[in-house]
């Protein structure tokens, strides 16, 4: 049993697991993780991959929200960019996918830089406003750009292919999705224990004080804009591979309202709490339909009813995680984890 | 050996005026006190050396370089550093976390490396890691190093506050009200760890406090201002006999009264 934490180097103490259980636990849920596609039915993989989109979503904004303190409700927008630049670079120019997603997270974290720089003046609120008026102009330059963007009929994406090997199906398109998941996981996680994400919460912290201990705010600032923006665009490019048709509607501005939500829910500055939180909201209006259907039956004369009760009650529960956990799920873990750790030893 | 040189400060905010015409030196190597009453542009002072406020006329020398003009981040390139009167530090981080702040510009992992880490990031991280430890162990605050700067106490976070402009490896260290609502056995271990980075790491340090016990006692020079302007300055016992300085501290004796 274990019975504390025994560090002999500052490398080991920087680790991000910090017990061999915690690794094997990590290889036994890949294992698992990486099996559902062989026996899990094709309706609910199209729920696992959503939820893998918007872990990759749900990090970008976490890292901007989150960790550097700057509110976007650009979100849904920097999709879209996302996802129609990787569908134009993909049918006009024939690209294929591997090229197409970096060079769309790319062009998105360009856009985003650009919409920072009024964070440079404006914070809390006001940049809110400013971000959602960048929706808005996105939004009008999508439906209106028809030569580039199919305007408000859309854009047929090309299947992403290996060779002849085509990327088609849910179970393929899950390992994409998860492959450039975990890699975002990693990256993000590893970003903050380095300088430029200390930097970042910093920012977040104390802007003032972090200016004083030699940190270029105006640099950090755009650069946590641009490195958001650019997992916002990967995780668009994805939609676009997923949905295969994409107009102006996909990405209303609610979806980045949901984001919002998924980072507050799971934990503002936690990149486990974008994952829990992207399961979270992404899983709870599935669960509640399968339940409203499941009781339609019981009570037909209610369909209509039940369908409505399902808005009512996803909001009731946000708002109940939000009164009783405000910290989001990550913190609750954590203290769970901390329970179980010596048990039943804890003091 | 002047360090820095400040010419003829003029601080405006709008009509007030909260600086005019403040000339001083600091030697390298001394400890500088700025004292003053409430309101007197002490801390507006400090703004204006550190990069805050940018007075509307008059010069920071730093080392021969005028640095009037620059943003905070390039002065402490230079090598100043400062704390705050009002707790500043990085409240969602732990101490360490603060520290490693502090080492920023030391640092050189980029974006790609640090997304990466293993490698130079790590190998970085582990040796600025080391530097921190040794500042955590000469403030004596082995114990918290993994605490949430925002759950520690008031003194320990005052302390974690030096540690963490000391982590920049200053050259000057400005000091707001190091002392600042401190019992008398906080205060001491702080008057000792000033004079420890003063004297073992030949840090010049220039602090404002109000503890006039403390000034007297530590200090190589005072500098007393009042309603903005300088009206005294030297040693400790030249400013303490000072009447312009009796009369700002205590007021004037009224003629009348016998």
């Amino acid at each position: 049993m274990r019975c504390g934490d025994f560090k002999t180097s500052y490398a080991a103490d920087m680790t991000i697991f910090e017990s061999g259980t915690a690794r094997v636990m990590l290889g036994l849920f890949f294992c698992l993780l990486f099996s559902l596609p062989f026996f899990v039915p094709g309706y609910l993989l199209d729920i696992v991959n959503r939820i893998g989109i918007a872990v990759i979503g749900a990090i970008g904004l976490n890292i901007l929200t989150g960790f550097t303190g700057q509110i976007s409700l650009g979100n849904a927008a920097f999709m879209a960019i996302g996802a129609f630049s990787c569908g134009y670079l993909g049918t006009k120019f024939g690209l294929p996918f591997y090229l197409c997603i970096p060079l769309a997270g790319l062009i998105t974290a360009f856009f985003g830089m650009f919409v920072g720089i009024p964070s440079l003046r404006i914070k809390g609120l006001y940049l809110a406003m400013a971000t959602l008026a960048a929706h808005f102009i996105v939004e009008f330059v999508v439906v209106k750009w028809e030569s580039v963007t199919g305007g408000v009929a859309g854009l047929t994406i090309a299947t992403p292919k290996i060779g002849s090997f085509a990327i088609d199906s849910d179970a393929r398109l899950f390992f994409l999705i998860f492959v450039i998941a975990i890699v975002a996981v990693l990256f993000a996680k590893n970003l903050f224990r380095t300088k430029v994400g200390k930097a970042f919460i910093a920012i977040r912290d104390q802007a003032i004080s972090a200016e004083v201990m030699g940190v270029n705010i105006l640099k950090y600032k755009l650069l946590s804009f641009g490195i958001s923006s650019f997992y916002v665009g990967v995780a668009g490019a994805l939609v676009a591979y997923q949905a295969k048709i994409i107009s102006p509607e996909t990405f209303p501005v609610s979806v980045a309202i949901d984001y919002l939500g998924m980072i507050i829910i799971g934990g503002l500055g936690s990149i486990l709490g974008s994952i829990y939180g992207a399961i979270f909201i992404t899983l709870l209006p599935e669960l509640l339909r399968m339940g409203t259907s499941s009781l339609a039956g019981s009570f037909p004369g209610m369909v209509n009813h039940l369908a409505a009760m399902k808005e009512l009650v996803f909001g009731l529960l946000v708002i109940i995680f939000l009164i009783f956990e405000p910290s989001g799920m990550a913190a609750r873990w954590h203290s769970i984890k901390n329970y179980w750790k010596l048990y039943p030893f804890s003091h | 050996m002047v360090q820095l040189s400040c010419s003829d400060i003029q601080l405006n905010f709008g009509g007030v005026r909260a600086l005019s015409g403040v000339s001083f030196d600091v030697q390298q190597g001394e400890i500088f006190a700025i004292i003053g009453p409430n309101g007197a542009g002490k801390s507006s002072m400090l703004n204006c050396i550190s990069g805050l406020y940018h007075p509307q006329q008059g010069t920071v020398l730093y080392e021969g370089q005028d640095v009037t003009r620059l943003p905070p981040y390039e002065r402490t390139k230079r090598g100043m550093a400062r704390s705050f009167q009002n707790i500043a530090l990085f409240k969602g981080m732990s101490v360490i976390d603060n520290l490693m702040i502090g080492r920023h510009l030391h640092q050189h992992t980029g974006l790609i490396s640090g997304g990466l880490y293993y490698g130079p990031a790590q190998t970085e991280e582990t040796r600025h890691r080391e530097y921190c430890e040794e500042i955590i162990e000469f403030l004596e605050i082995q114990s918290i190093r993994k605490s949430i700067v925002g759950t520690l106490a008031y003194g320990f976070q005052k302390r974690v506050e030096l540690a963490r402009a000391l982590a920049l490896e200053p050259k000057l260290l400005l000091l707001d009200e190091p002392m600042a609502g401190m019992n008398l056995e906080e205060t001491e271990d702080m008057v000792r760890f000033i004079l420890e980075t003063n004297e073992s790491r030949g840090i010049t340090i220039i602090m404002i406090e109000h503890d006039m016990g403390v000034v007297m006692d530590i200090s190589n020079t005072v500098c007393v201002l009042d309603f903005g302007k300088k009206i005294a300055g030297g040693t400790p016992d030249e400013v303490q006999n000072d009447p312009h300085v009796i009369k700002a501290y205590l007021g004037e004796e009224d003629p009348e009264e016998p």
